[in-house]
């Protein structure tokens, strides 16, 4: 079983090896998004020190979904995908696989270049290392969800806008929690509570996430 | 044949449906007249002025029941929706689309009122508060539903998918319903409970209960009336459509 995730993981990783420009486009988003906000609400770095979890973490969400057609696109159109759904193994563990390498592809670049960006908002050390935190353990509940997202929208004409109007919604919690946690610690208040229910909800997500994607999947395929 | 009644099964077949429903709409629009016009003379006429929030509470008697509508619509859409998976049939699935548009509806209206409610009482339209922006994710979980469905041609396909979709979309509810406790923010806590008596004037109370039977009415009928014609365009190519279609022509 898990040497069956494994195996669909690491195809997956060598896969975006090959096409590195992918991932480093979808880094480039972030930063360029996270870069836009000083420019339009002004310097002012009381103000930025304010805004900073909602627009890093507003940030890596898009960035997130902007890669979510990836996931199942390319496999989609020369047919494999066909072939994992027919193959015997469960189809809920191939997808977590898929999440699984998706999420070291986007969500754990985009945690680890968090802290670089917050600095510019003149975020202090323990409030750095909290957003860290916080993407690590959020950012999996994206690619969880997202796969959902992904999966319904596969074939779709006009996909790629539907898919955010799929998954933001159900982003918000994440959202809340994981810039919660860091505004929390700006402010002086501790950020475990807000932690643990990020993490409540990344282990559901993750947990769950793979057997809706199945079916929608399965759907998909019809 | 069984000696059943009726047997419910045979109404699983839009075939069979179709004249049902177009039998009960009259009589659920009909009721949602009695139980409107009752309820809003009660709430405007009748009940008494609030002690605290003056006159201005009287959009209660909209605002509730529209909020209590938009979850309650989303619990059975979902349900219909996970029918319409389990057991593959077809009926489920254009219950479930013709639910969306009320239930976002109905969610608009609970925002709207809400906001128009929360200006004289707050002095603000519209504050980040844990249940306006939980009633605002599921206006967008409406929204996400029918653009799905929009954008799948083949109707078979539209209705599984949508329905993972709102099944997924559930945990919201509990969330919208529980955000009064768990979060005490702005919003007020809820004045009806189960468990124990009602901290309003009783005519208050019963304005309140008319027009959700009020709401309820003109959302089973509207919705009846919706799938009616979801059915037609769906079936179009069958013969009882044609000896439908054939029927009202000469009417």
């Amino acid at each position: 079983m898990i040497g069956m995730v494994g195996a669909i993981t690491a195809r997956d990783l060598r896969l975006a090896m090959r096409r590195q420009a992918d991932i480093v486009s979808v880094l480039f988003f972030f930063i360029i998004v996270a870069s836009l906000f000083p420019l339009g609400v002004g310097p002012e770095p009381d103000l930025l020190r304010k805004l900073a979890p909602g627009v890093l973490w507003v940030g890596a969400l898009l960035a997130t979904m902007l890669s979510l057609p990836r996931l199942f696109a390319d496999d989609y159109r020369d047919g494999t995908l066909e072939q994992l759904v027919l193959a015997p193994q469960p189809l809920g563990l191939t997808v977590l696989g898929k999440v699984l390498a998706h999420w070291l592809v986007s969500g754990l670049p985009l945690a680890l270049l968090a802290p670089v960006l917050g600095i510019q908002f003149d975020l202090a050390g323990d409030a750095l290392l909290v957003l860290t935190v916080s993407l690590l353990i959020g950012t999996p509940a994206l690619s969880g969800i997202g796969a959902i997202g992904a999966a319904l929208t596969l074939g779709l004409r006009g996909g790629g806008v539907l898919v955010s109007l799929l998954v933001l919604p159900l982003y918000i919690p994440v959202l809340i929690f994981g810039a919660g946690a860091v505004d929390a610690t700006v402010t002086g208040l501790g950020a475990e509570a807000h932690l643990s229910i990020l993490g409540a909800l990344a282990i559901a997500g993750v947990f769950f996430a793979p057997w809706a994607t199945a079916a929608a999947l399965r759907i998909s395929l019809e | 044949m069984n000696n059943r009644l009726i047997n419910w099964f045979k109404y699983a077949s839009p075939q069979s449906f179709y004249p049902l429903a177009g039998k009960l709409i009259p009589w659920f629009a009909a009721a949602a007249v009695v139980f409107g016009a009752a309820g809003l003379w009660l709430g405007l006429a009748v009940a008494p002025t609030d002690f605290q929030q003056g006159e201005g509470y009287r959009i209660i008697f909209v605002h509730v029941p529209a909020s209590w509508m938009s979850m309650f619509i989303y619990l059975v859409m979902a349900f219909w929706a996970g029918l319409g998976l389990a057991y593959n049939t077809r009926l489920s699935g254009m219950m479930a689309q013709a639910l969306a548009p009320t239930g976002a509806l109905m969610a608009f209206l609970s925002l709207w009122t809400g906001a128009l409610w929360g200006k004289p009482m707050w002095g603000t339209w519209w504050v980040w508060d844990a249940r306006l922006t939980s009633e605002l994710i599921l206006l967008f979980l409406y929204i996400g539903f029918i653009a799905l469905q929009a954008s799948i041609d083949d109707p078979r396909r539209a209705d599984k998918a949508g329905a993972v979709l709102a099944l997924v979309g559930v945990v919201n509810i509990p969330i919208i319903y529980f955000s009064v406790k768990w979060w005490n923010t702005l919003h007020q806590g809820s004045s009806v409970s189960l468990t124990k008596s009602p901290s309003m004037a009783a005519l208050m109370l019963w304005g309140m209960l008319l027009m959700a039977l009020a709401f309820w009415m003109y959302s089973i009928a509207v919705a009846l009336y919706r799938v009616r014609g979801i059915m037609l365009e769906r079936e179009r190519g069958s013969e009882w459509v044609k000896g439908v279609l054939q029927a009202e022509g000469t009417k």
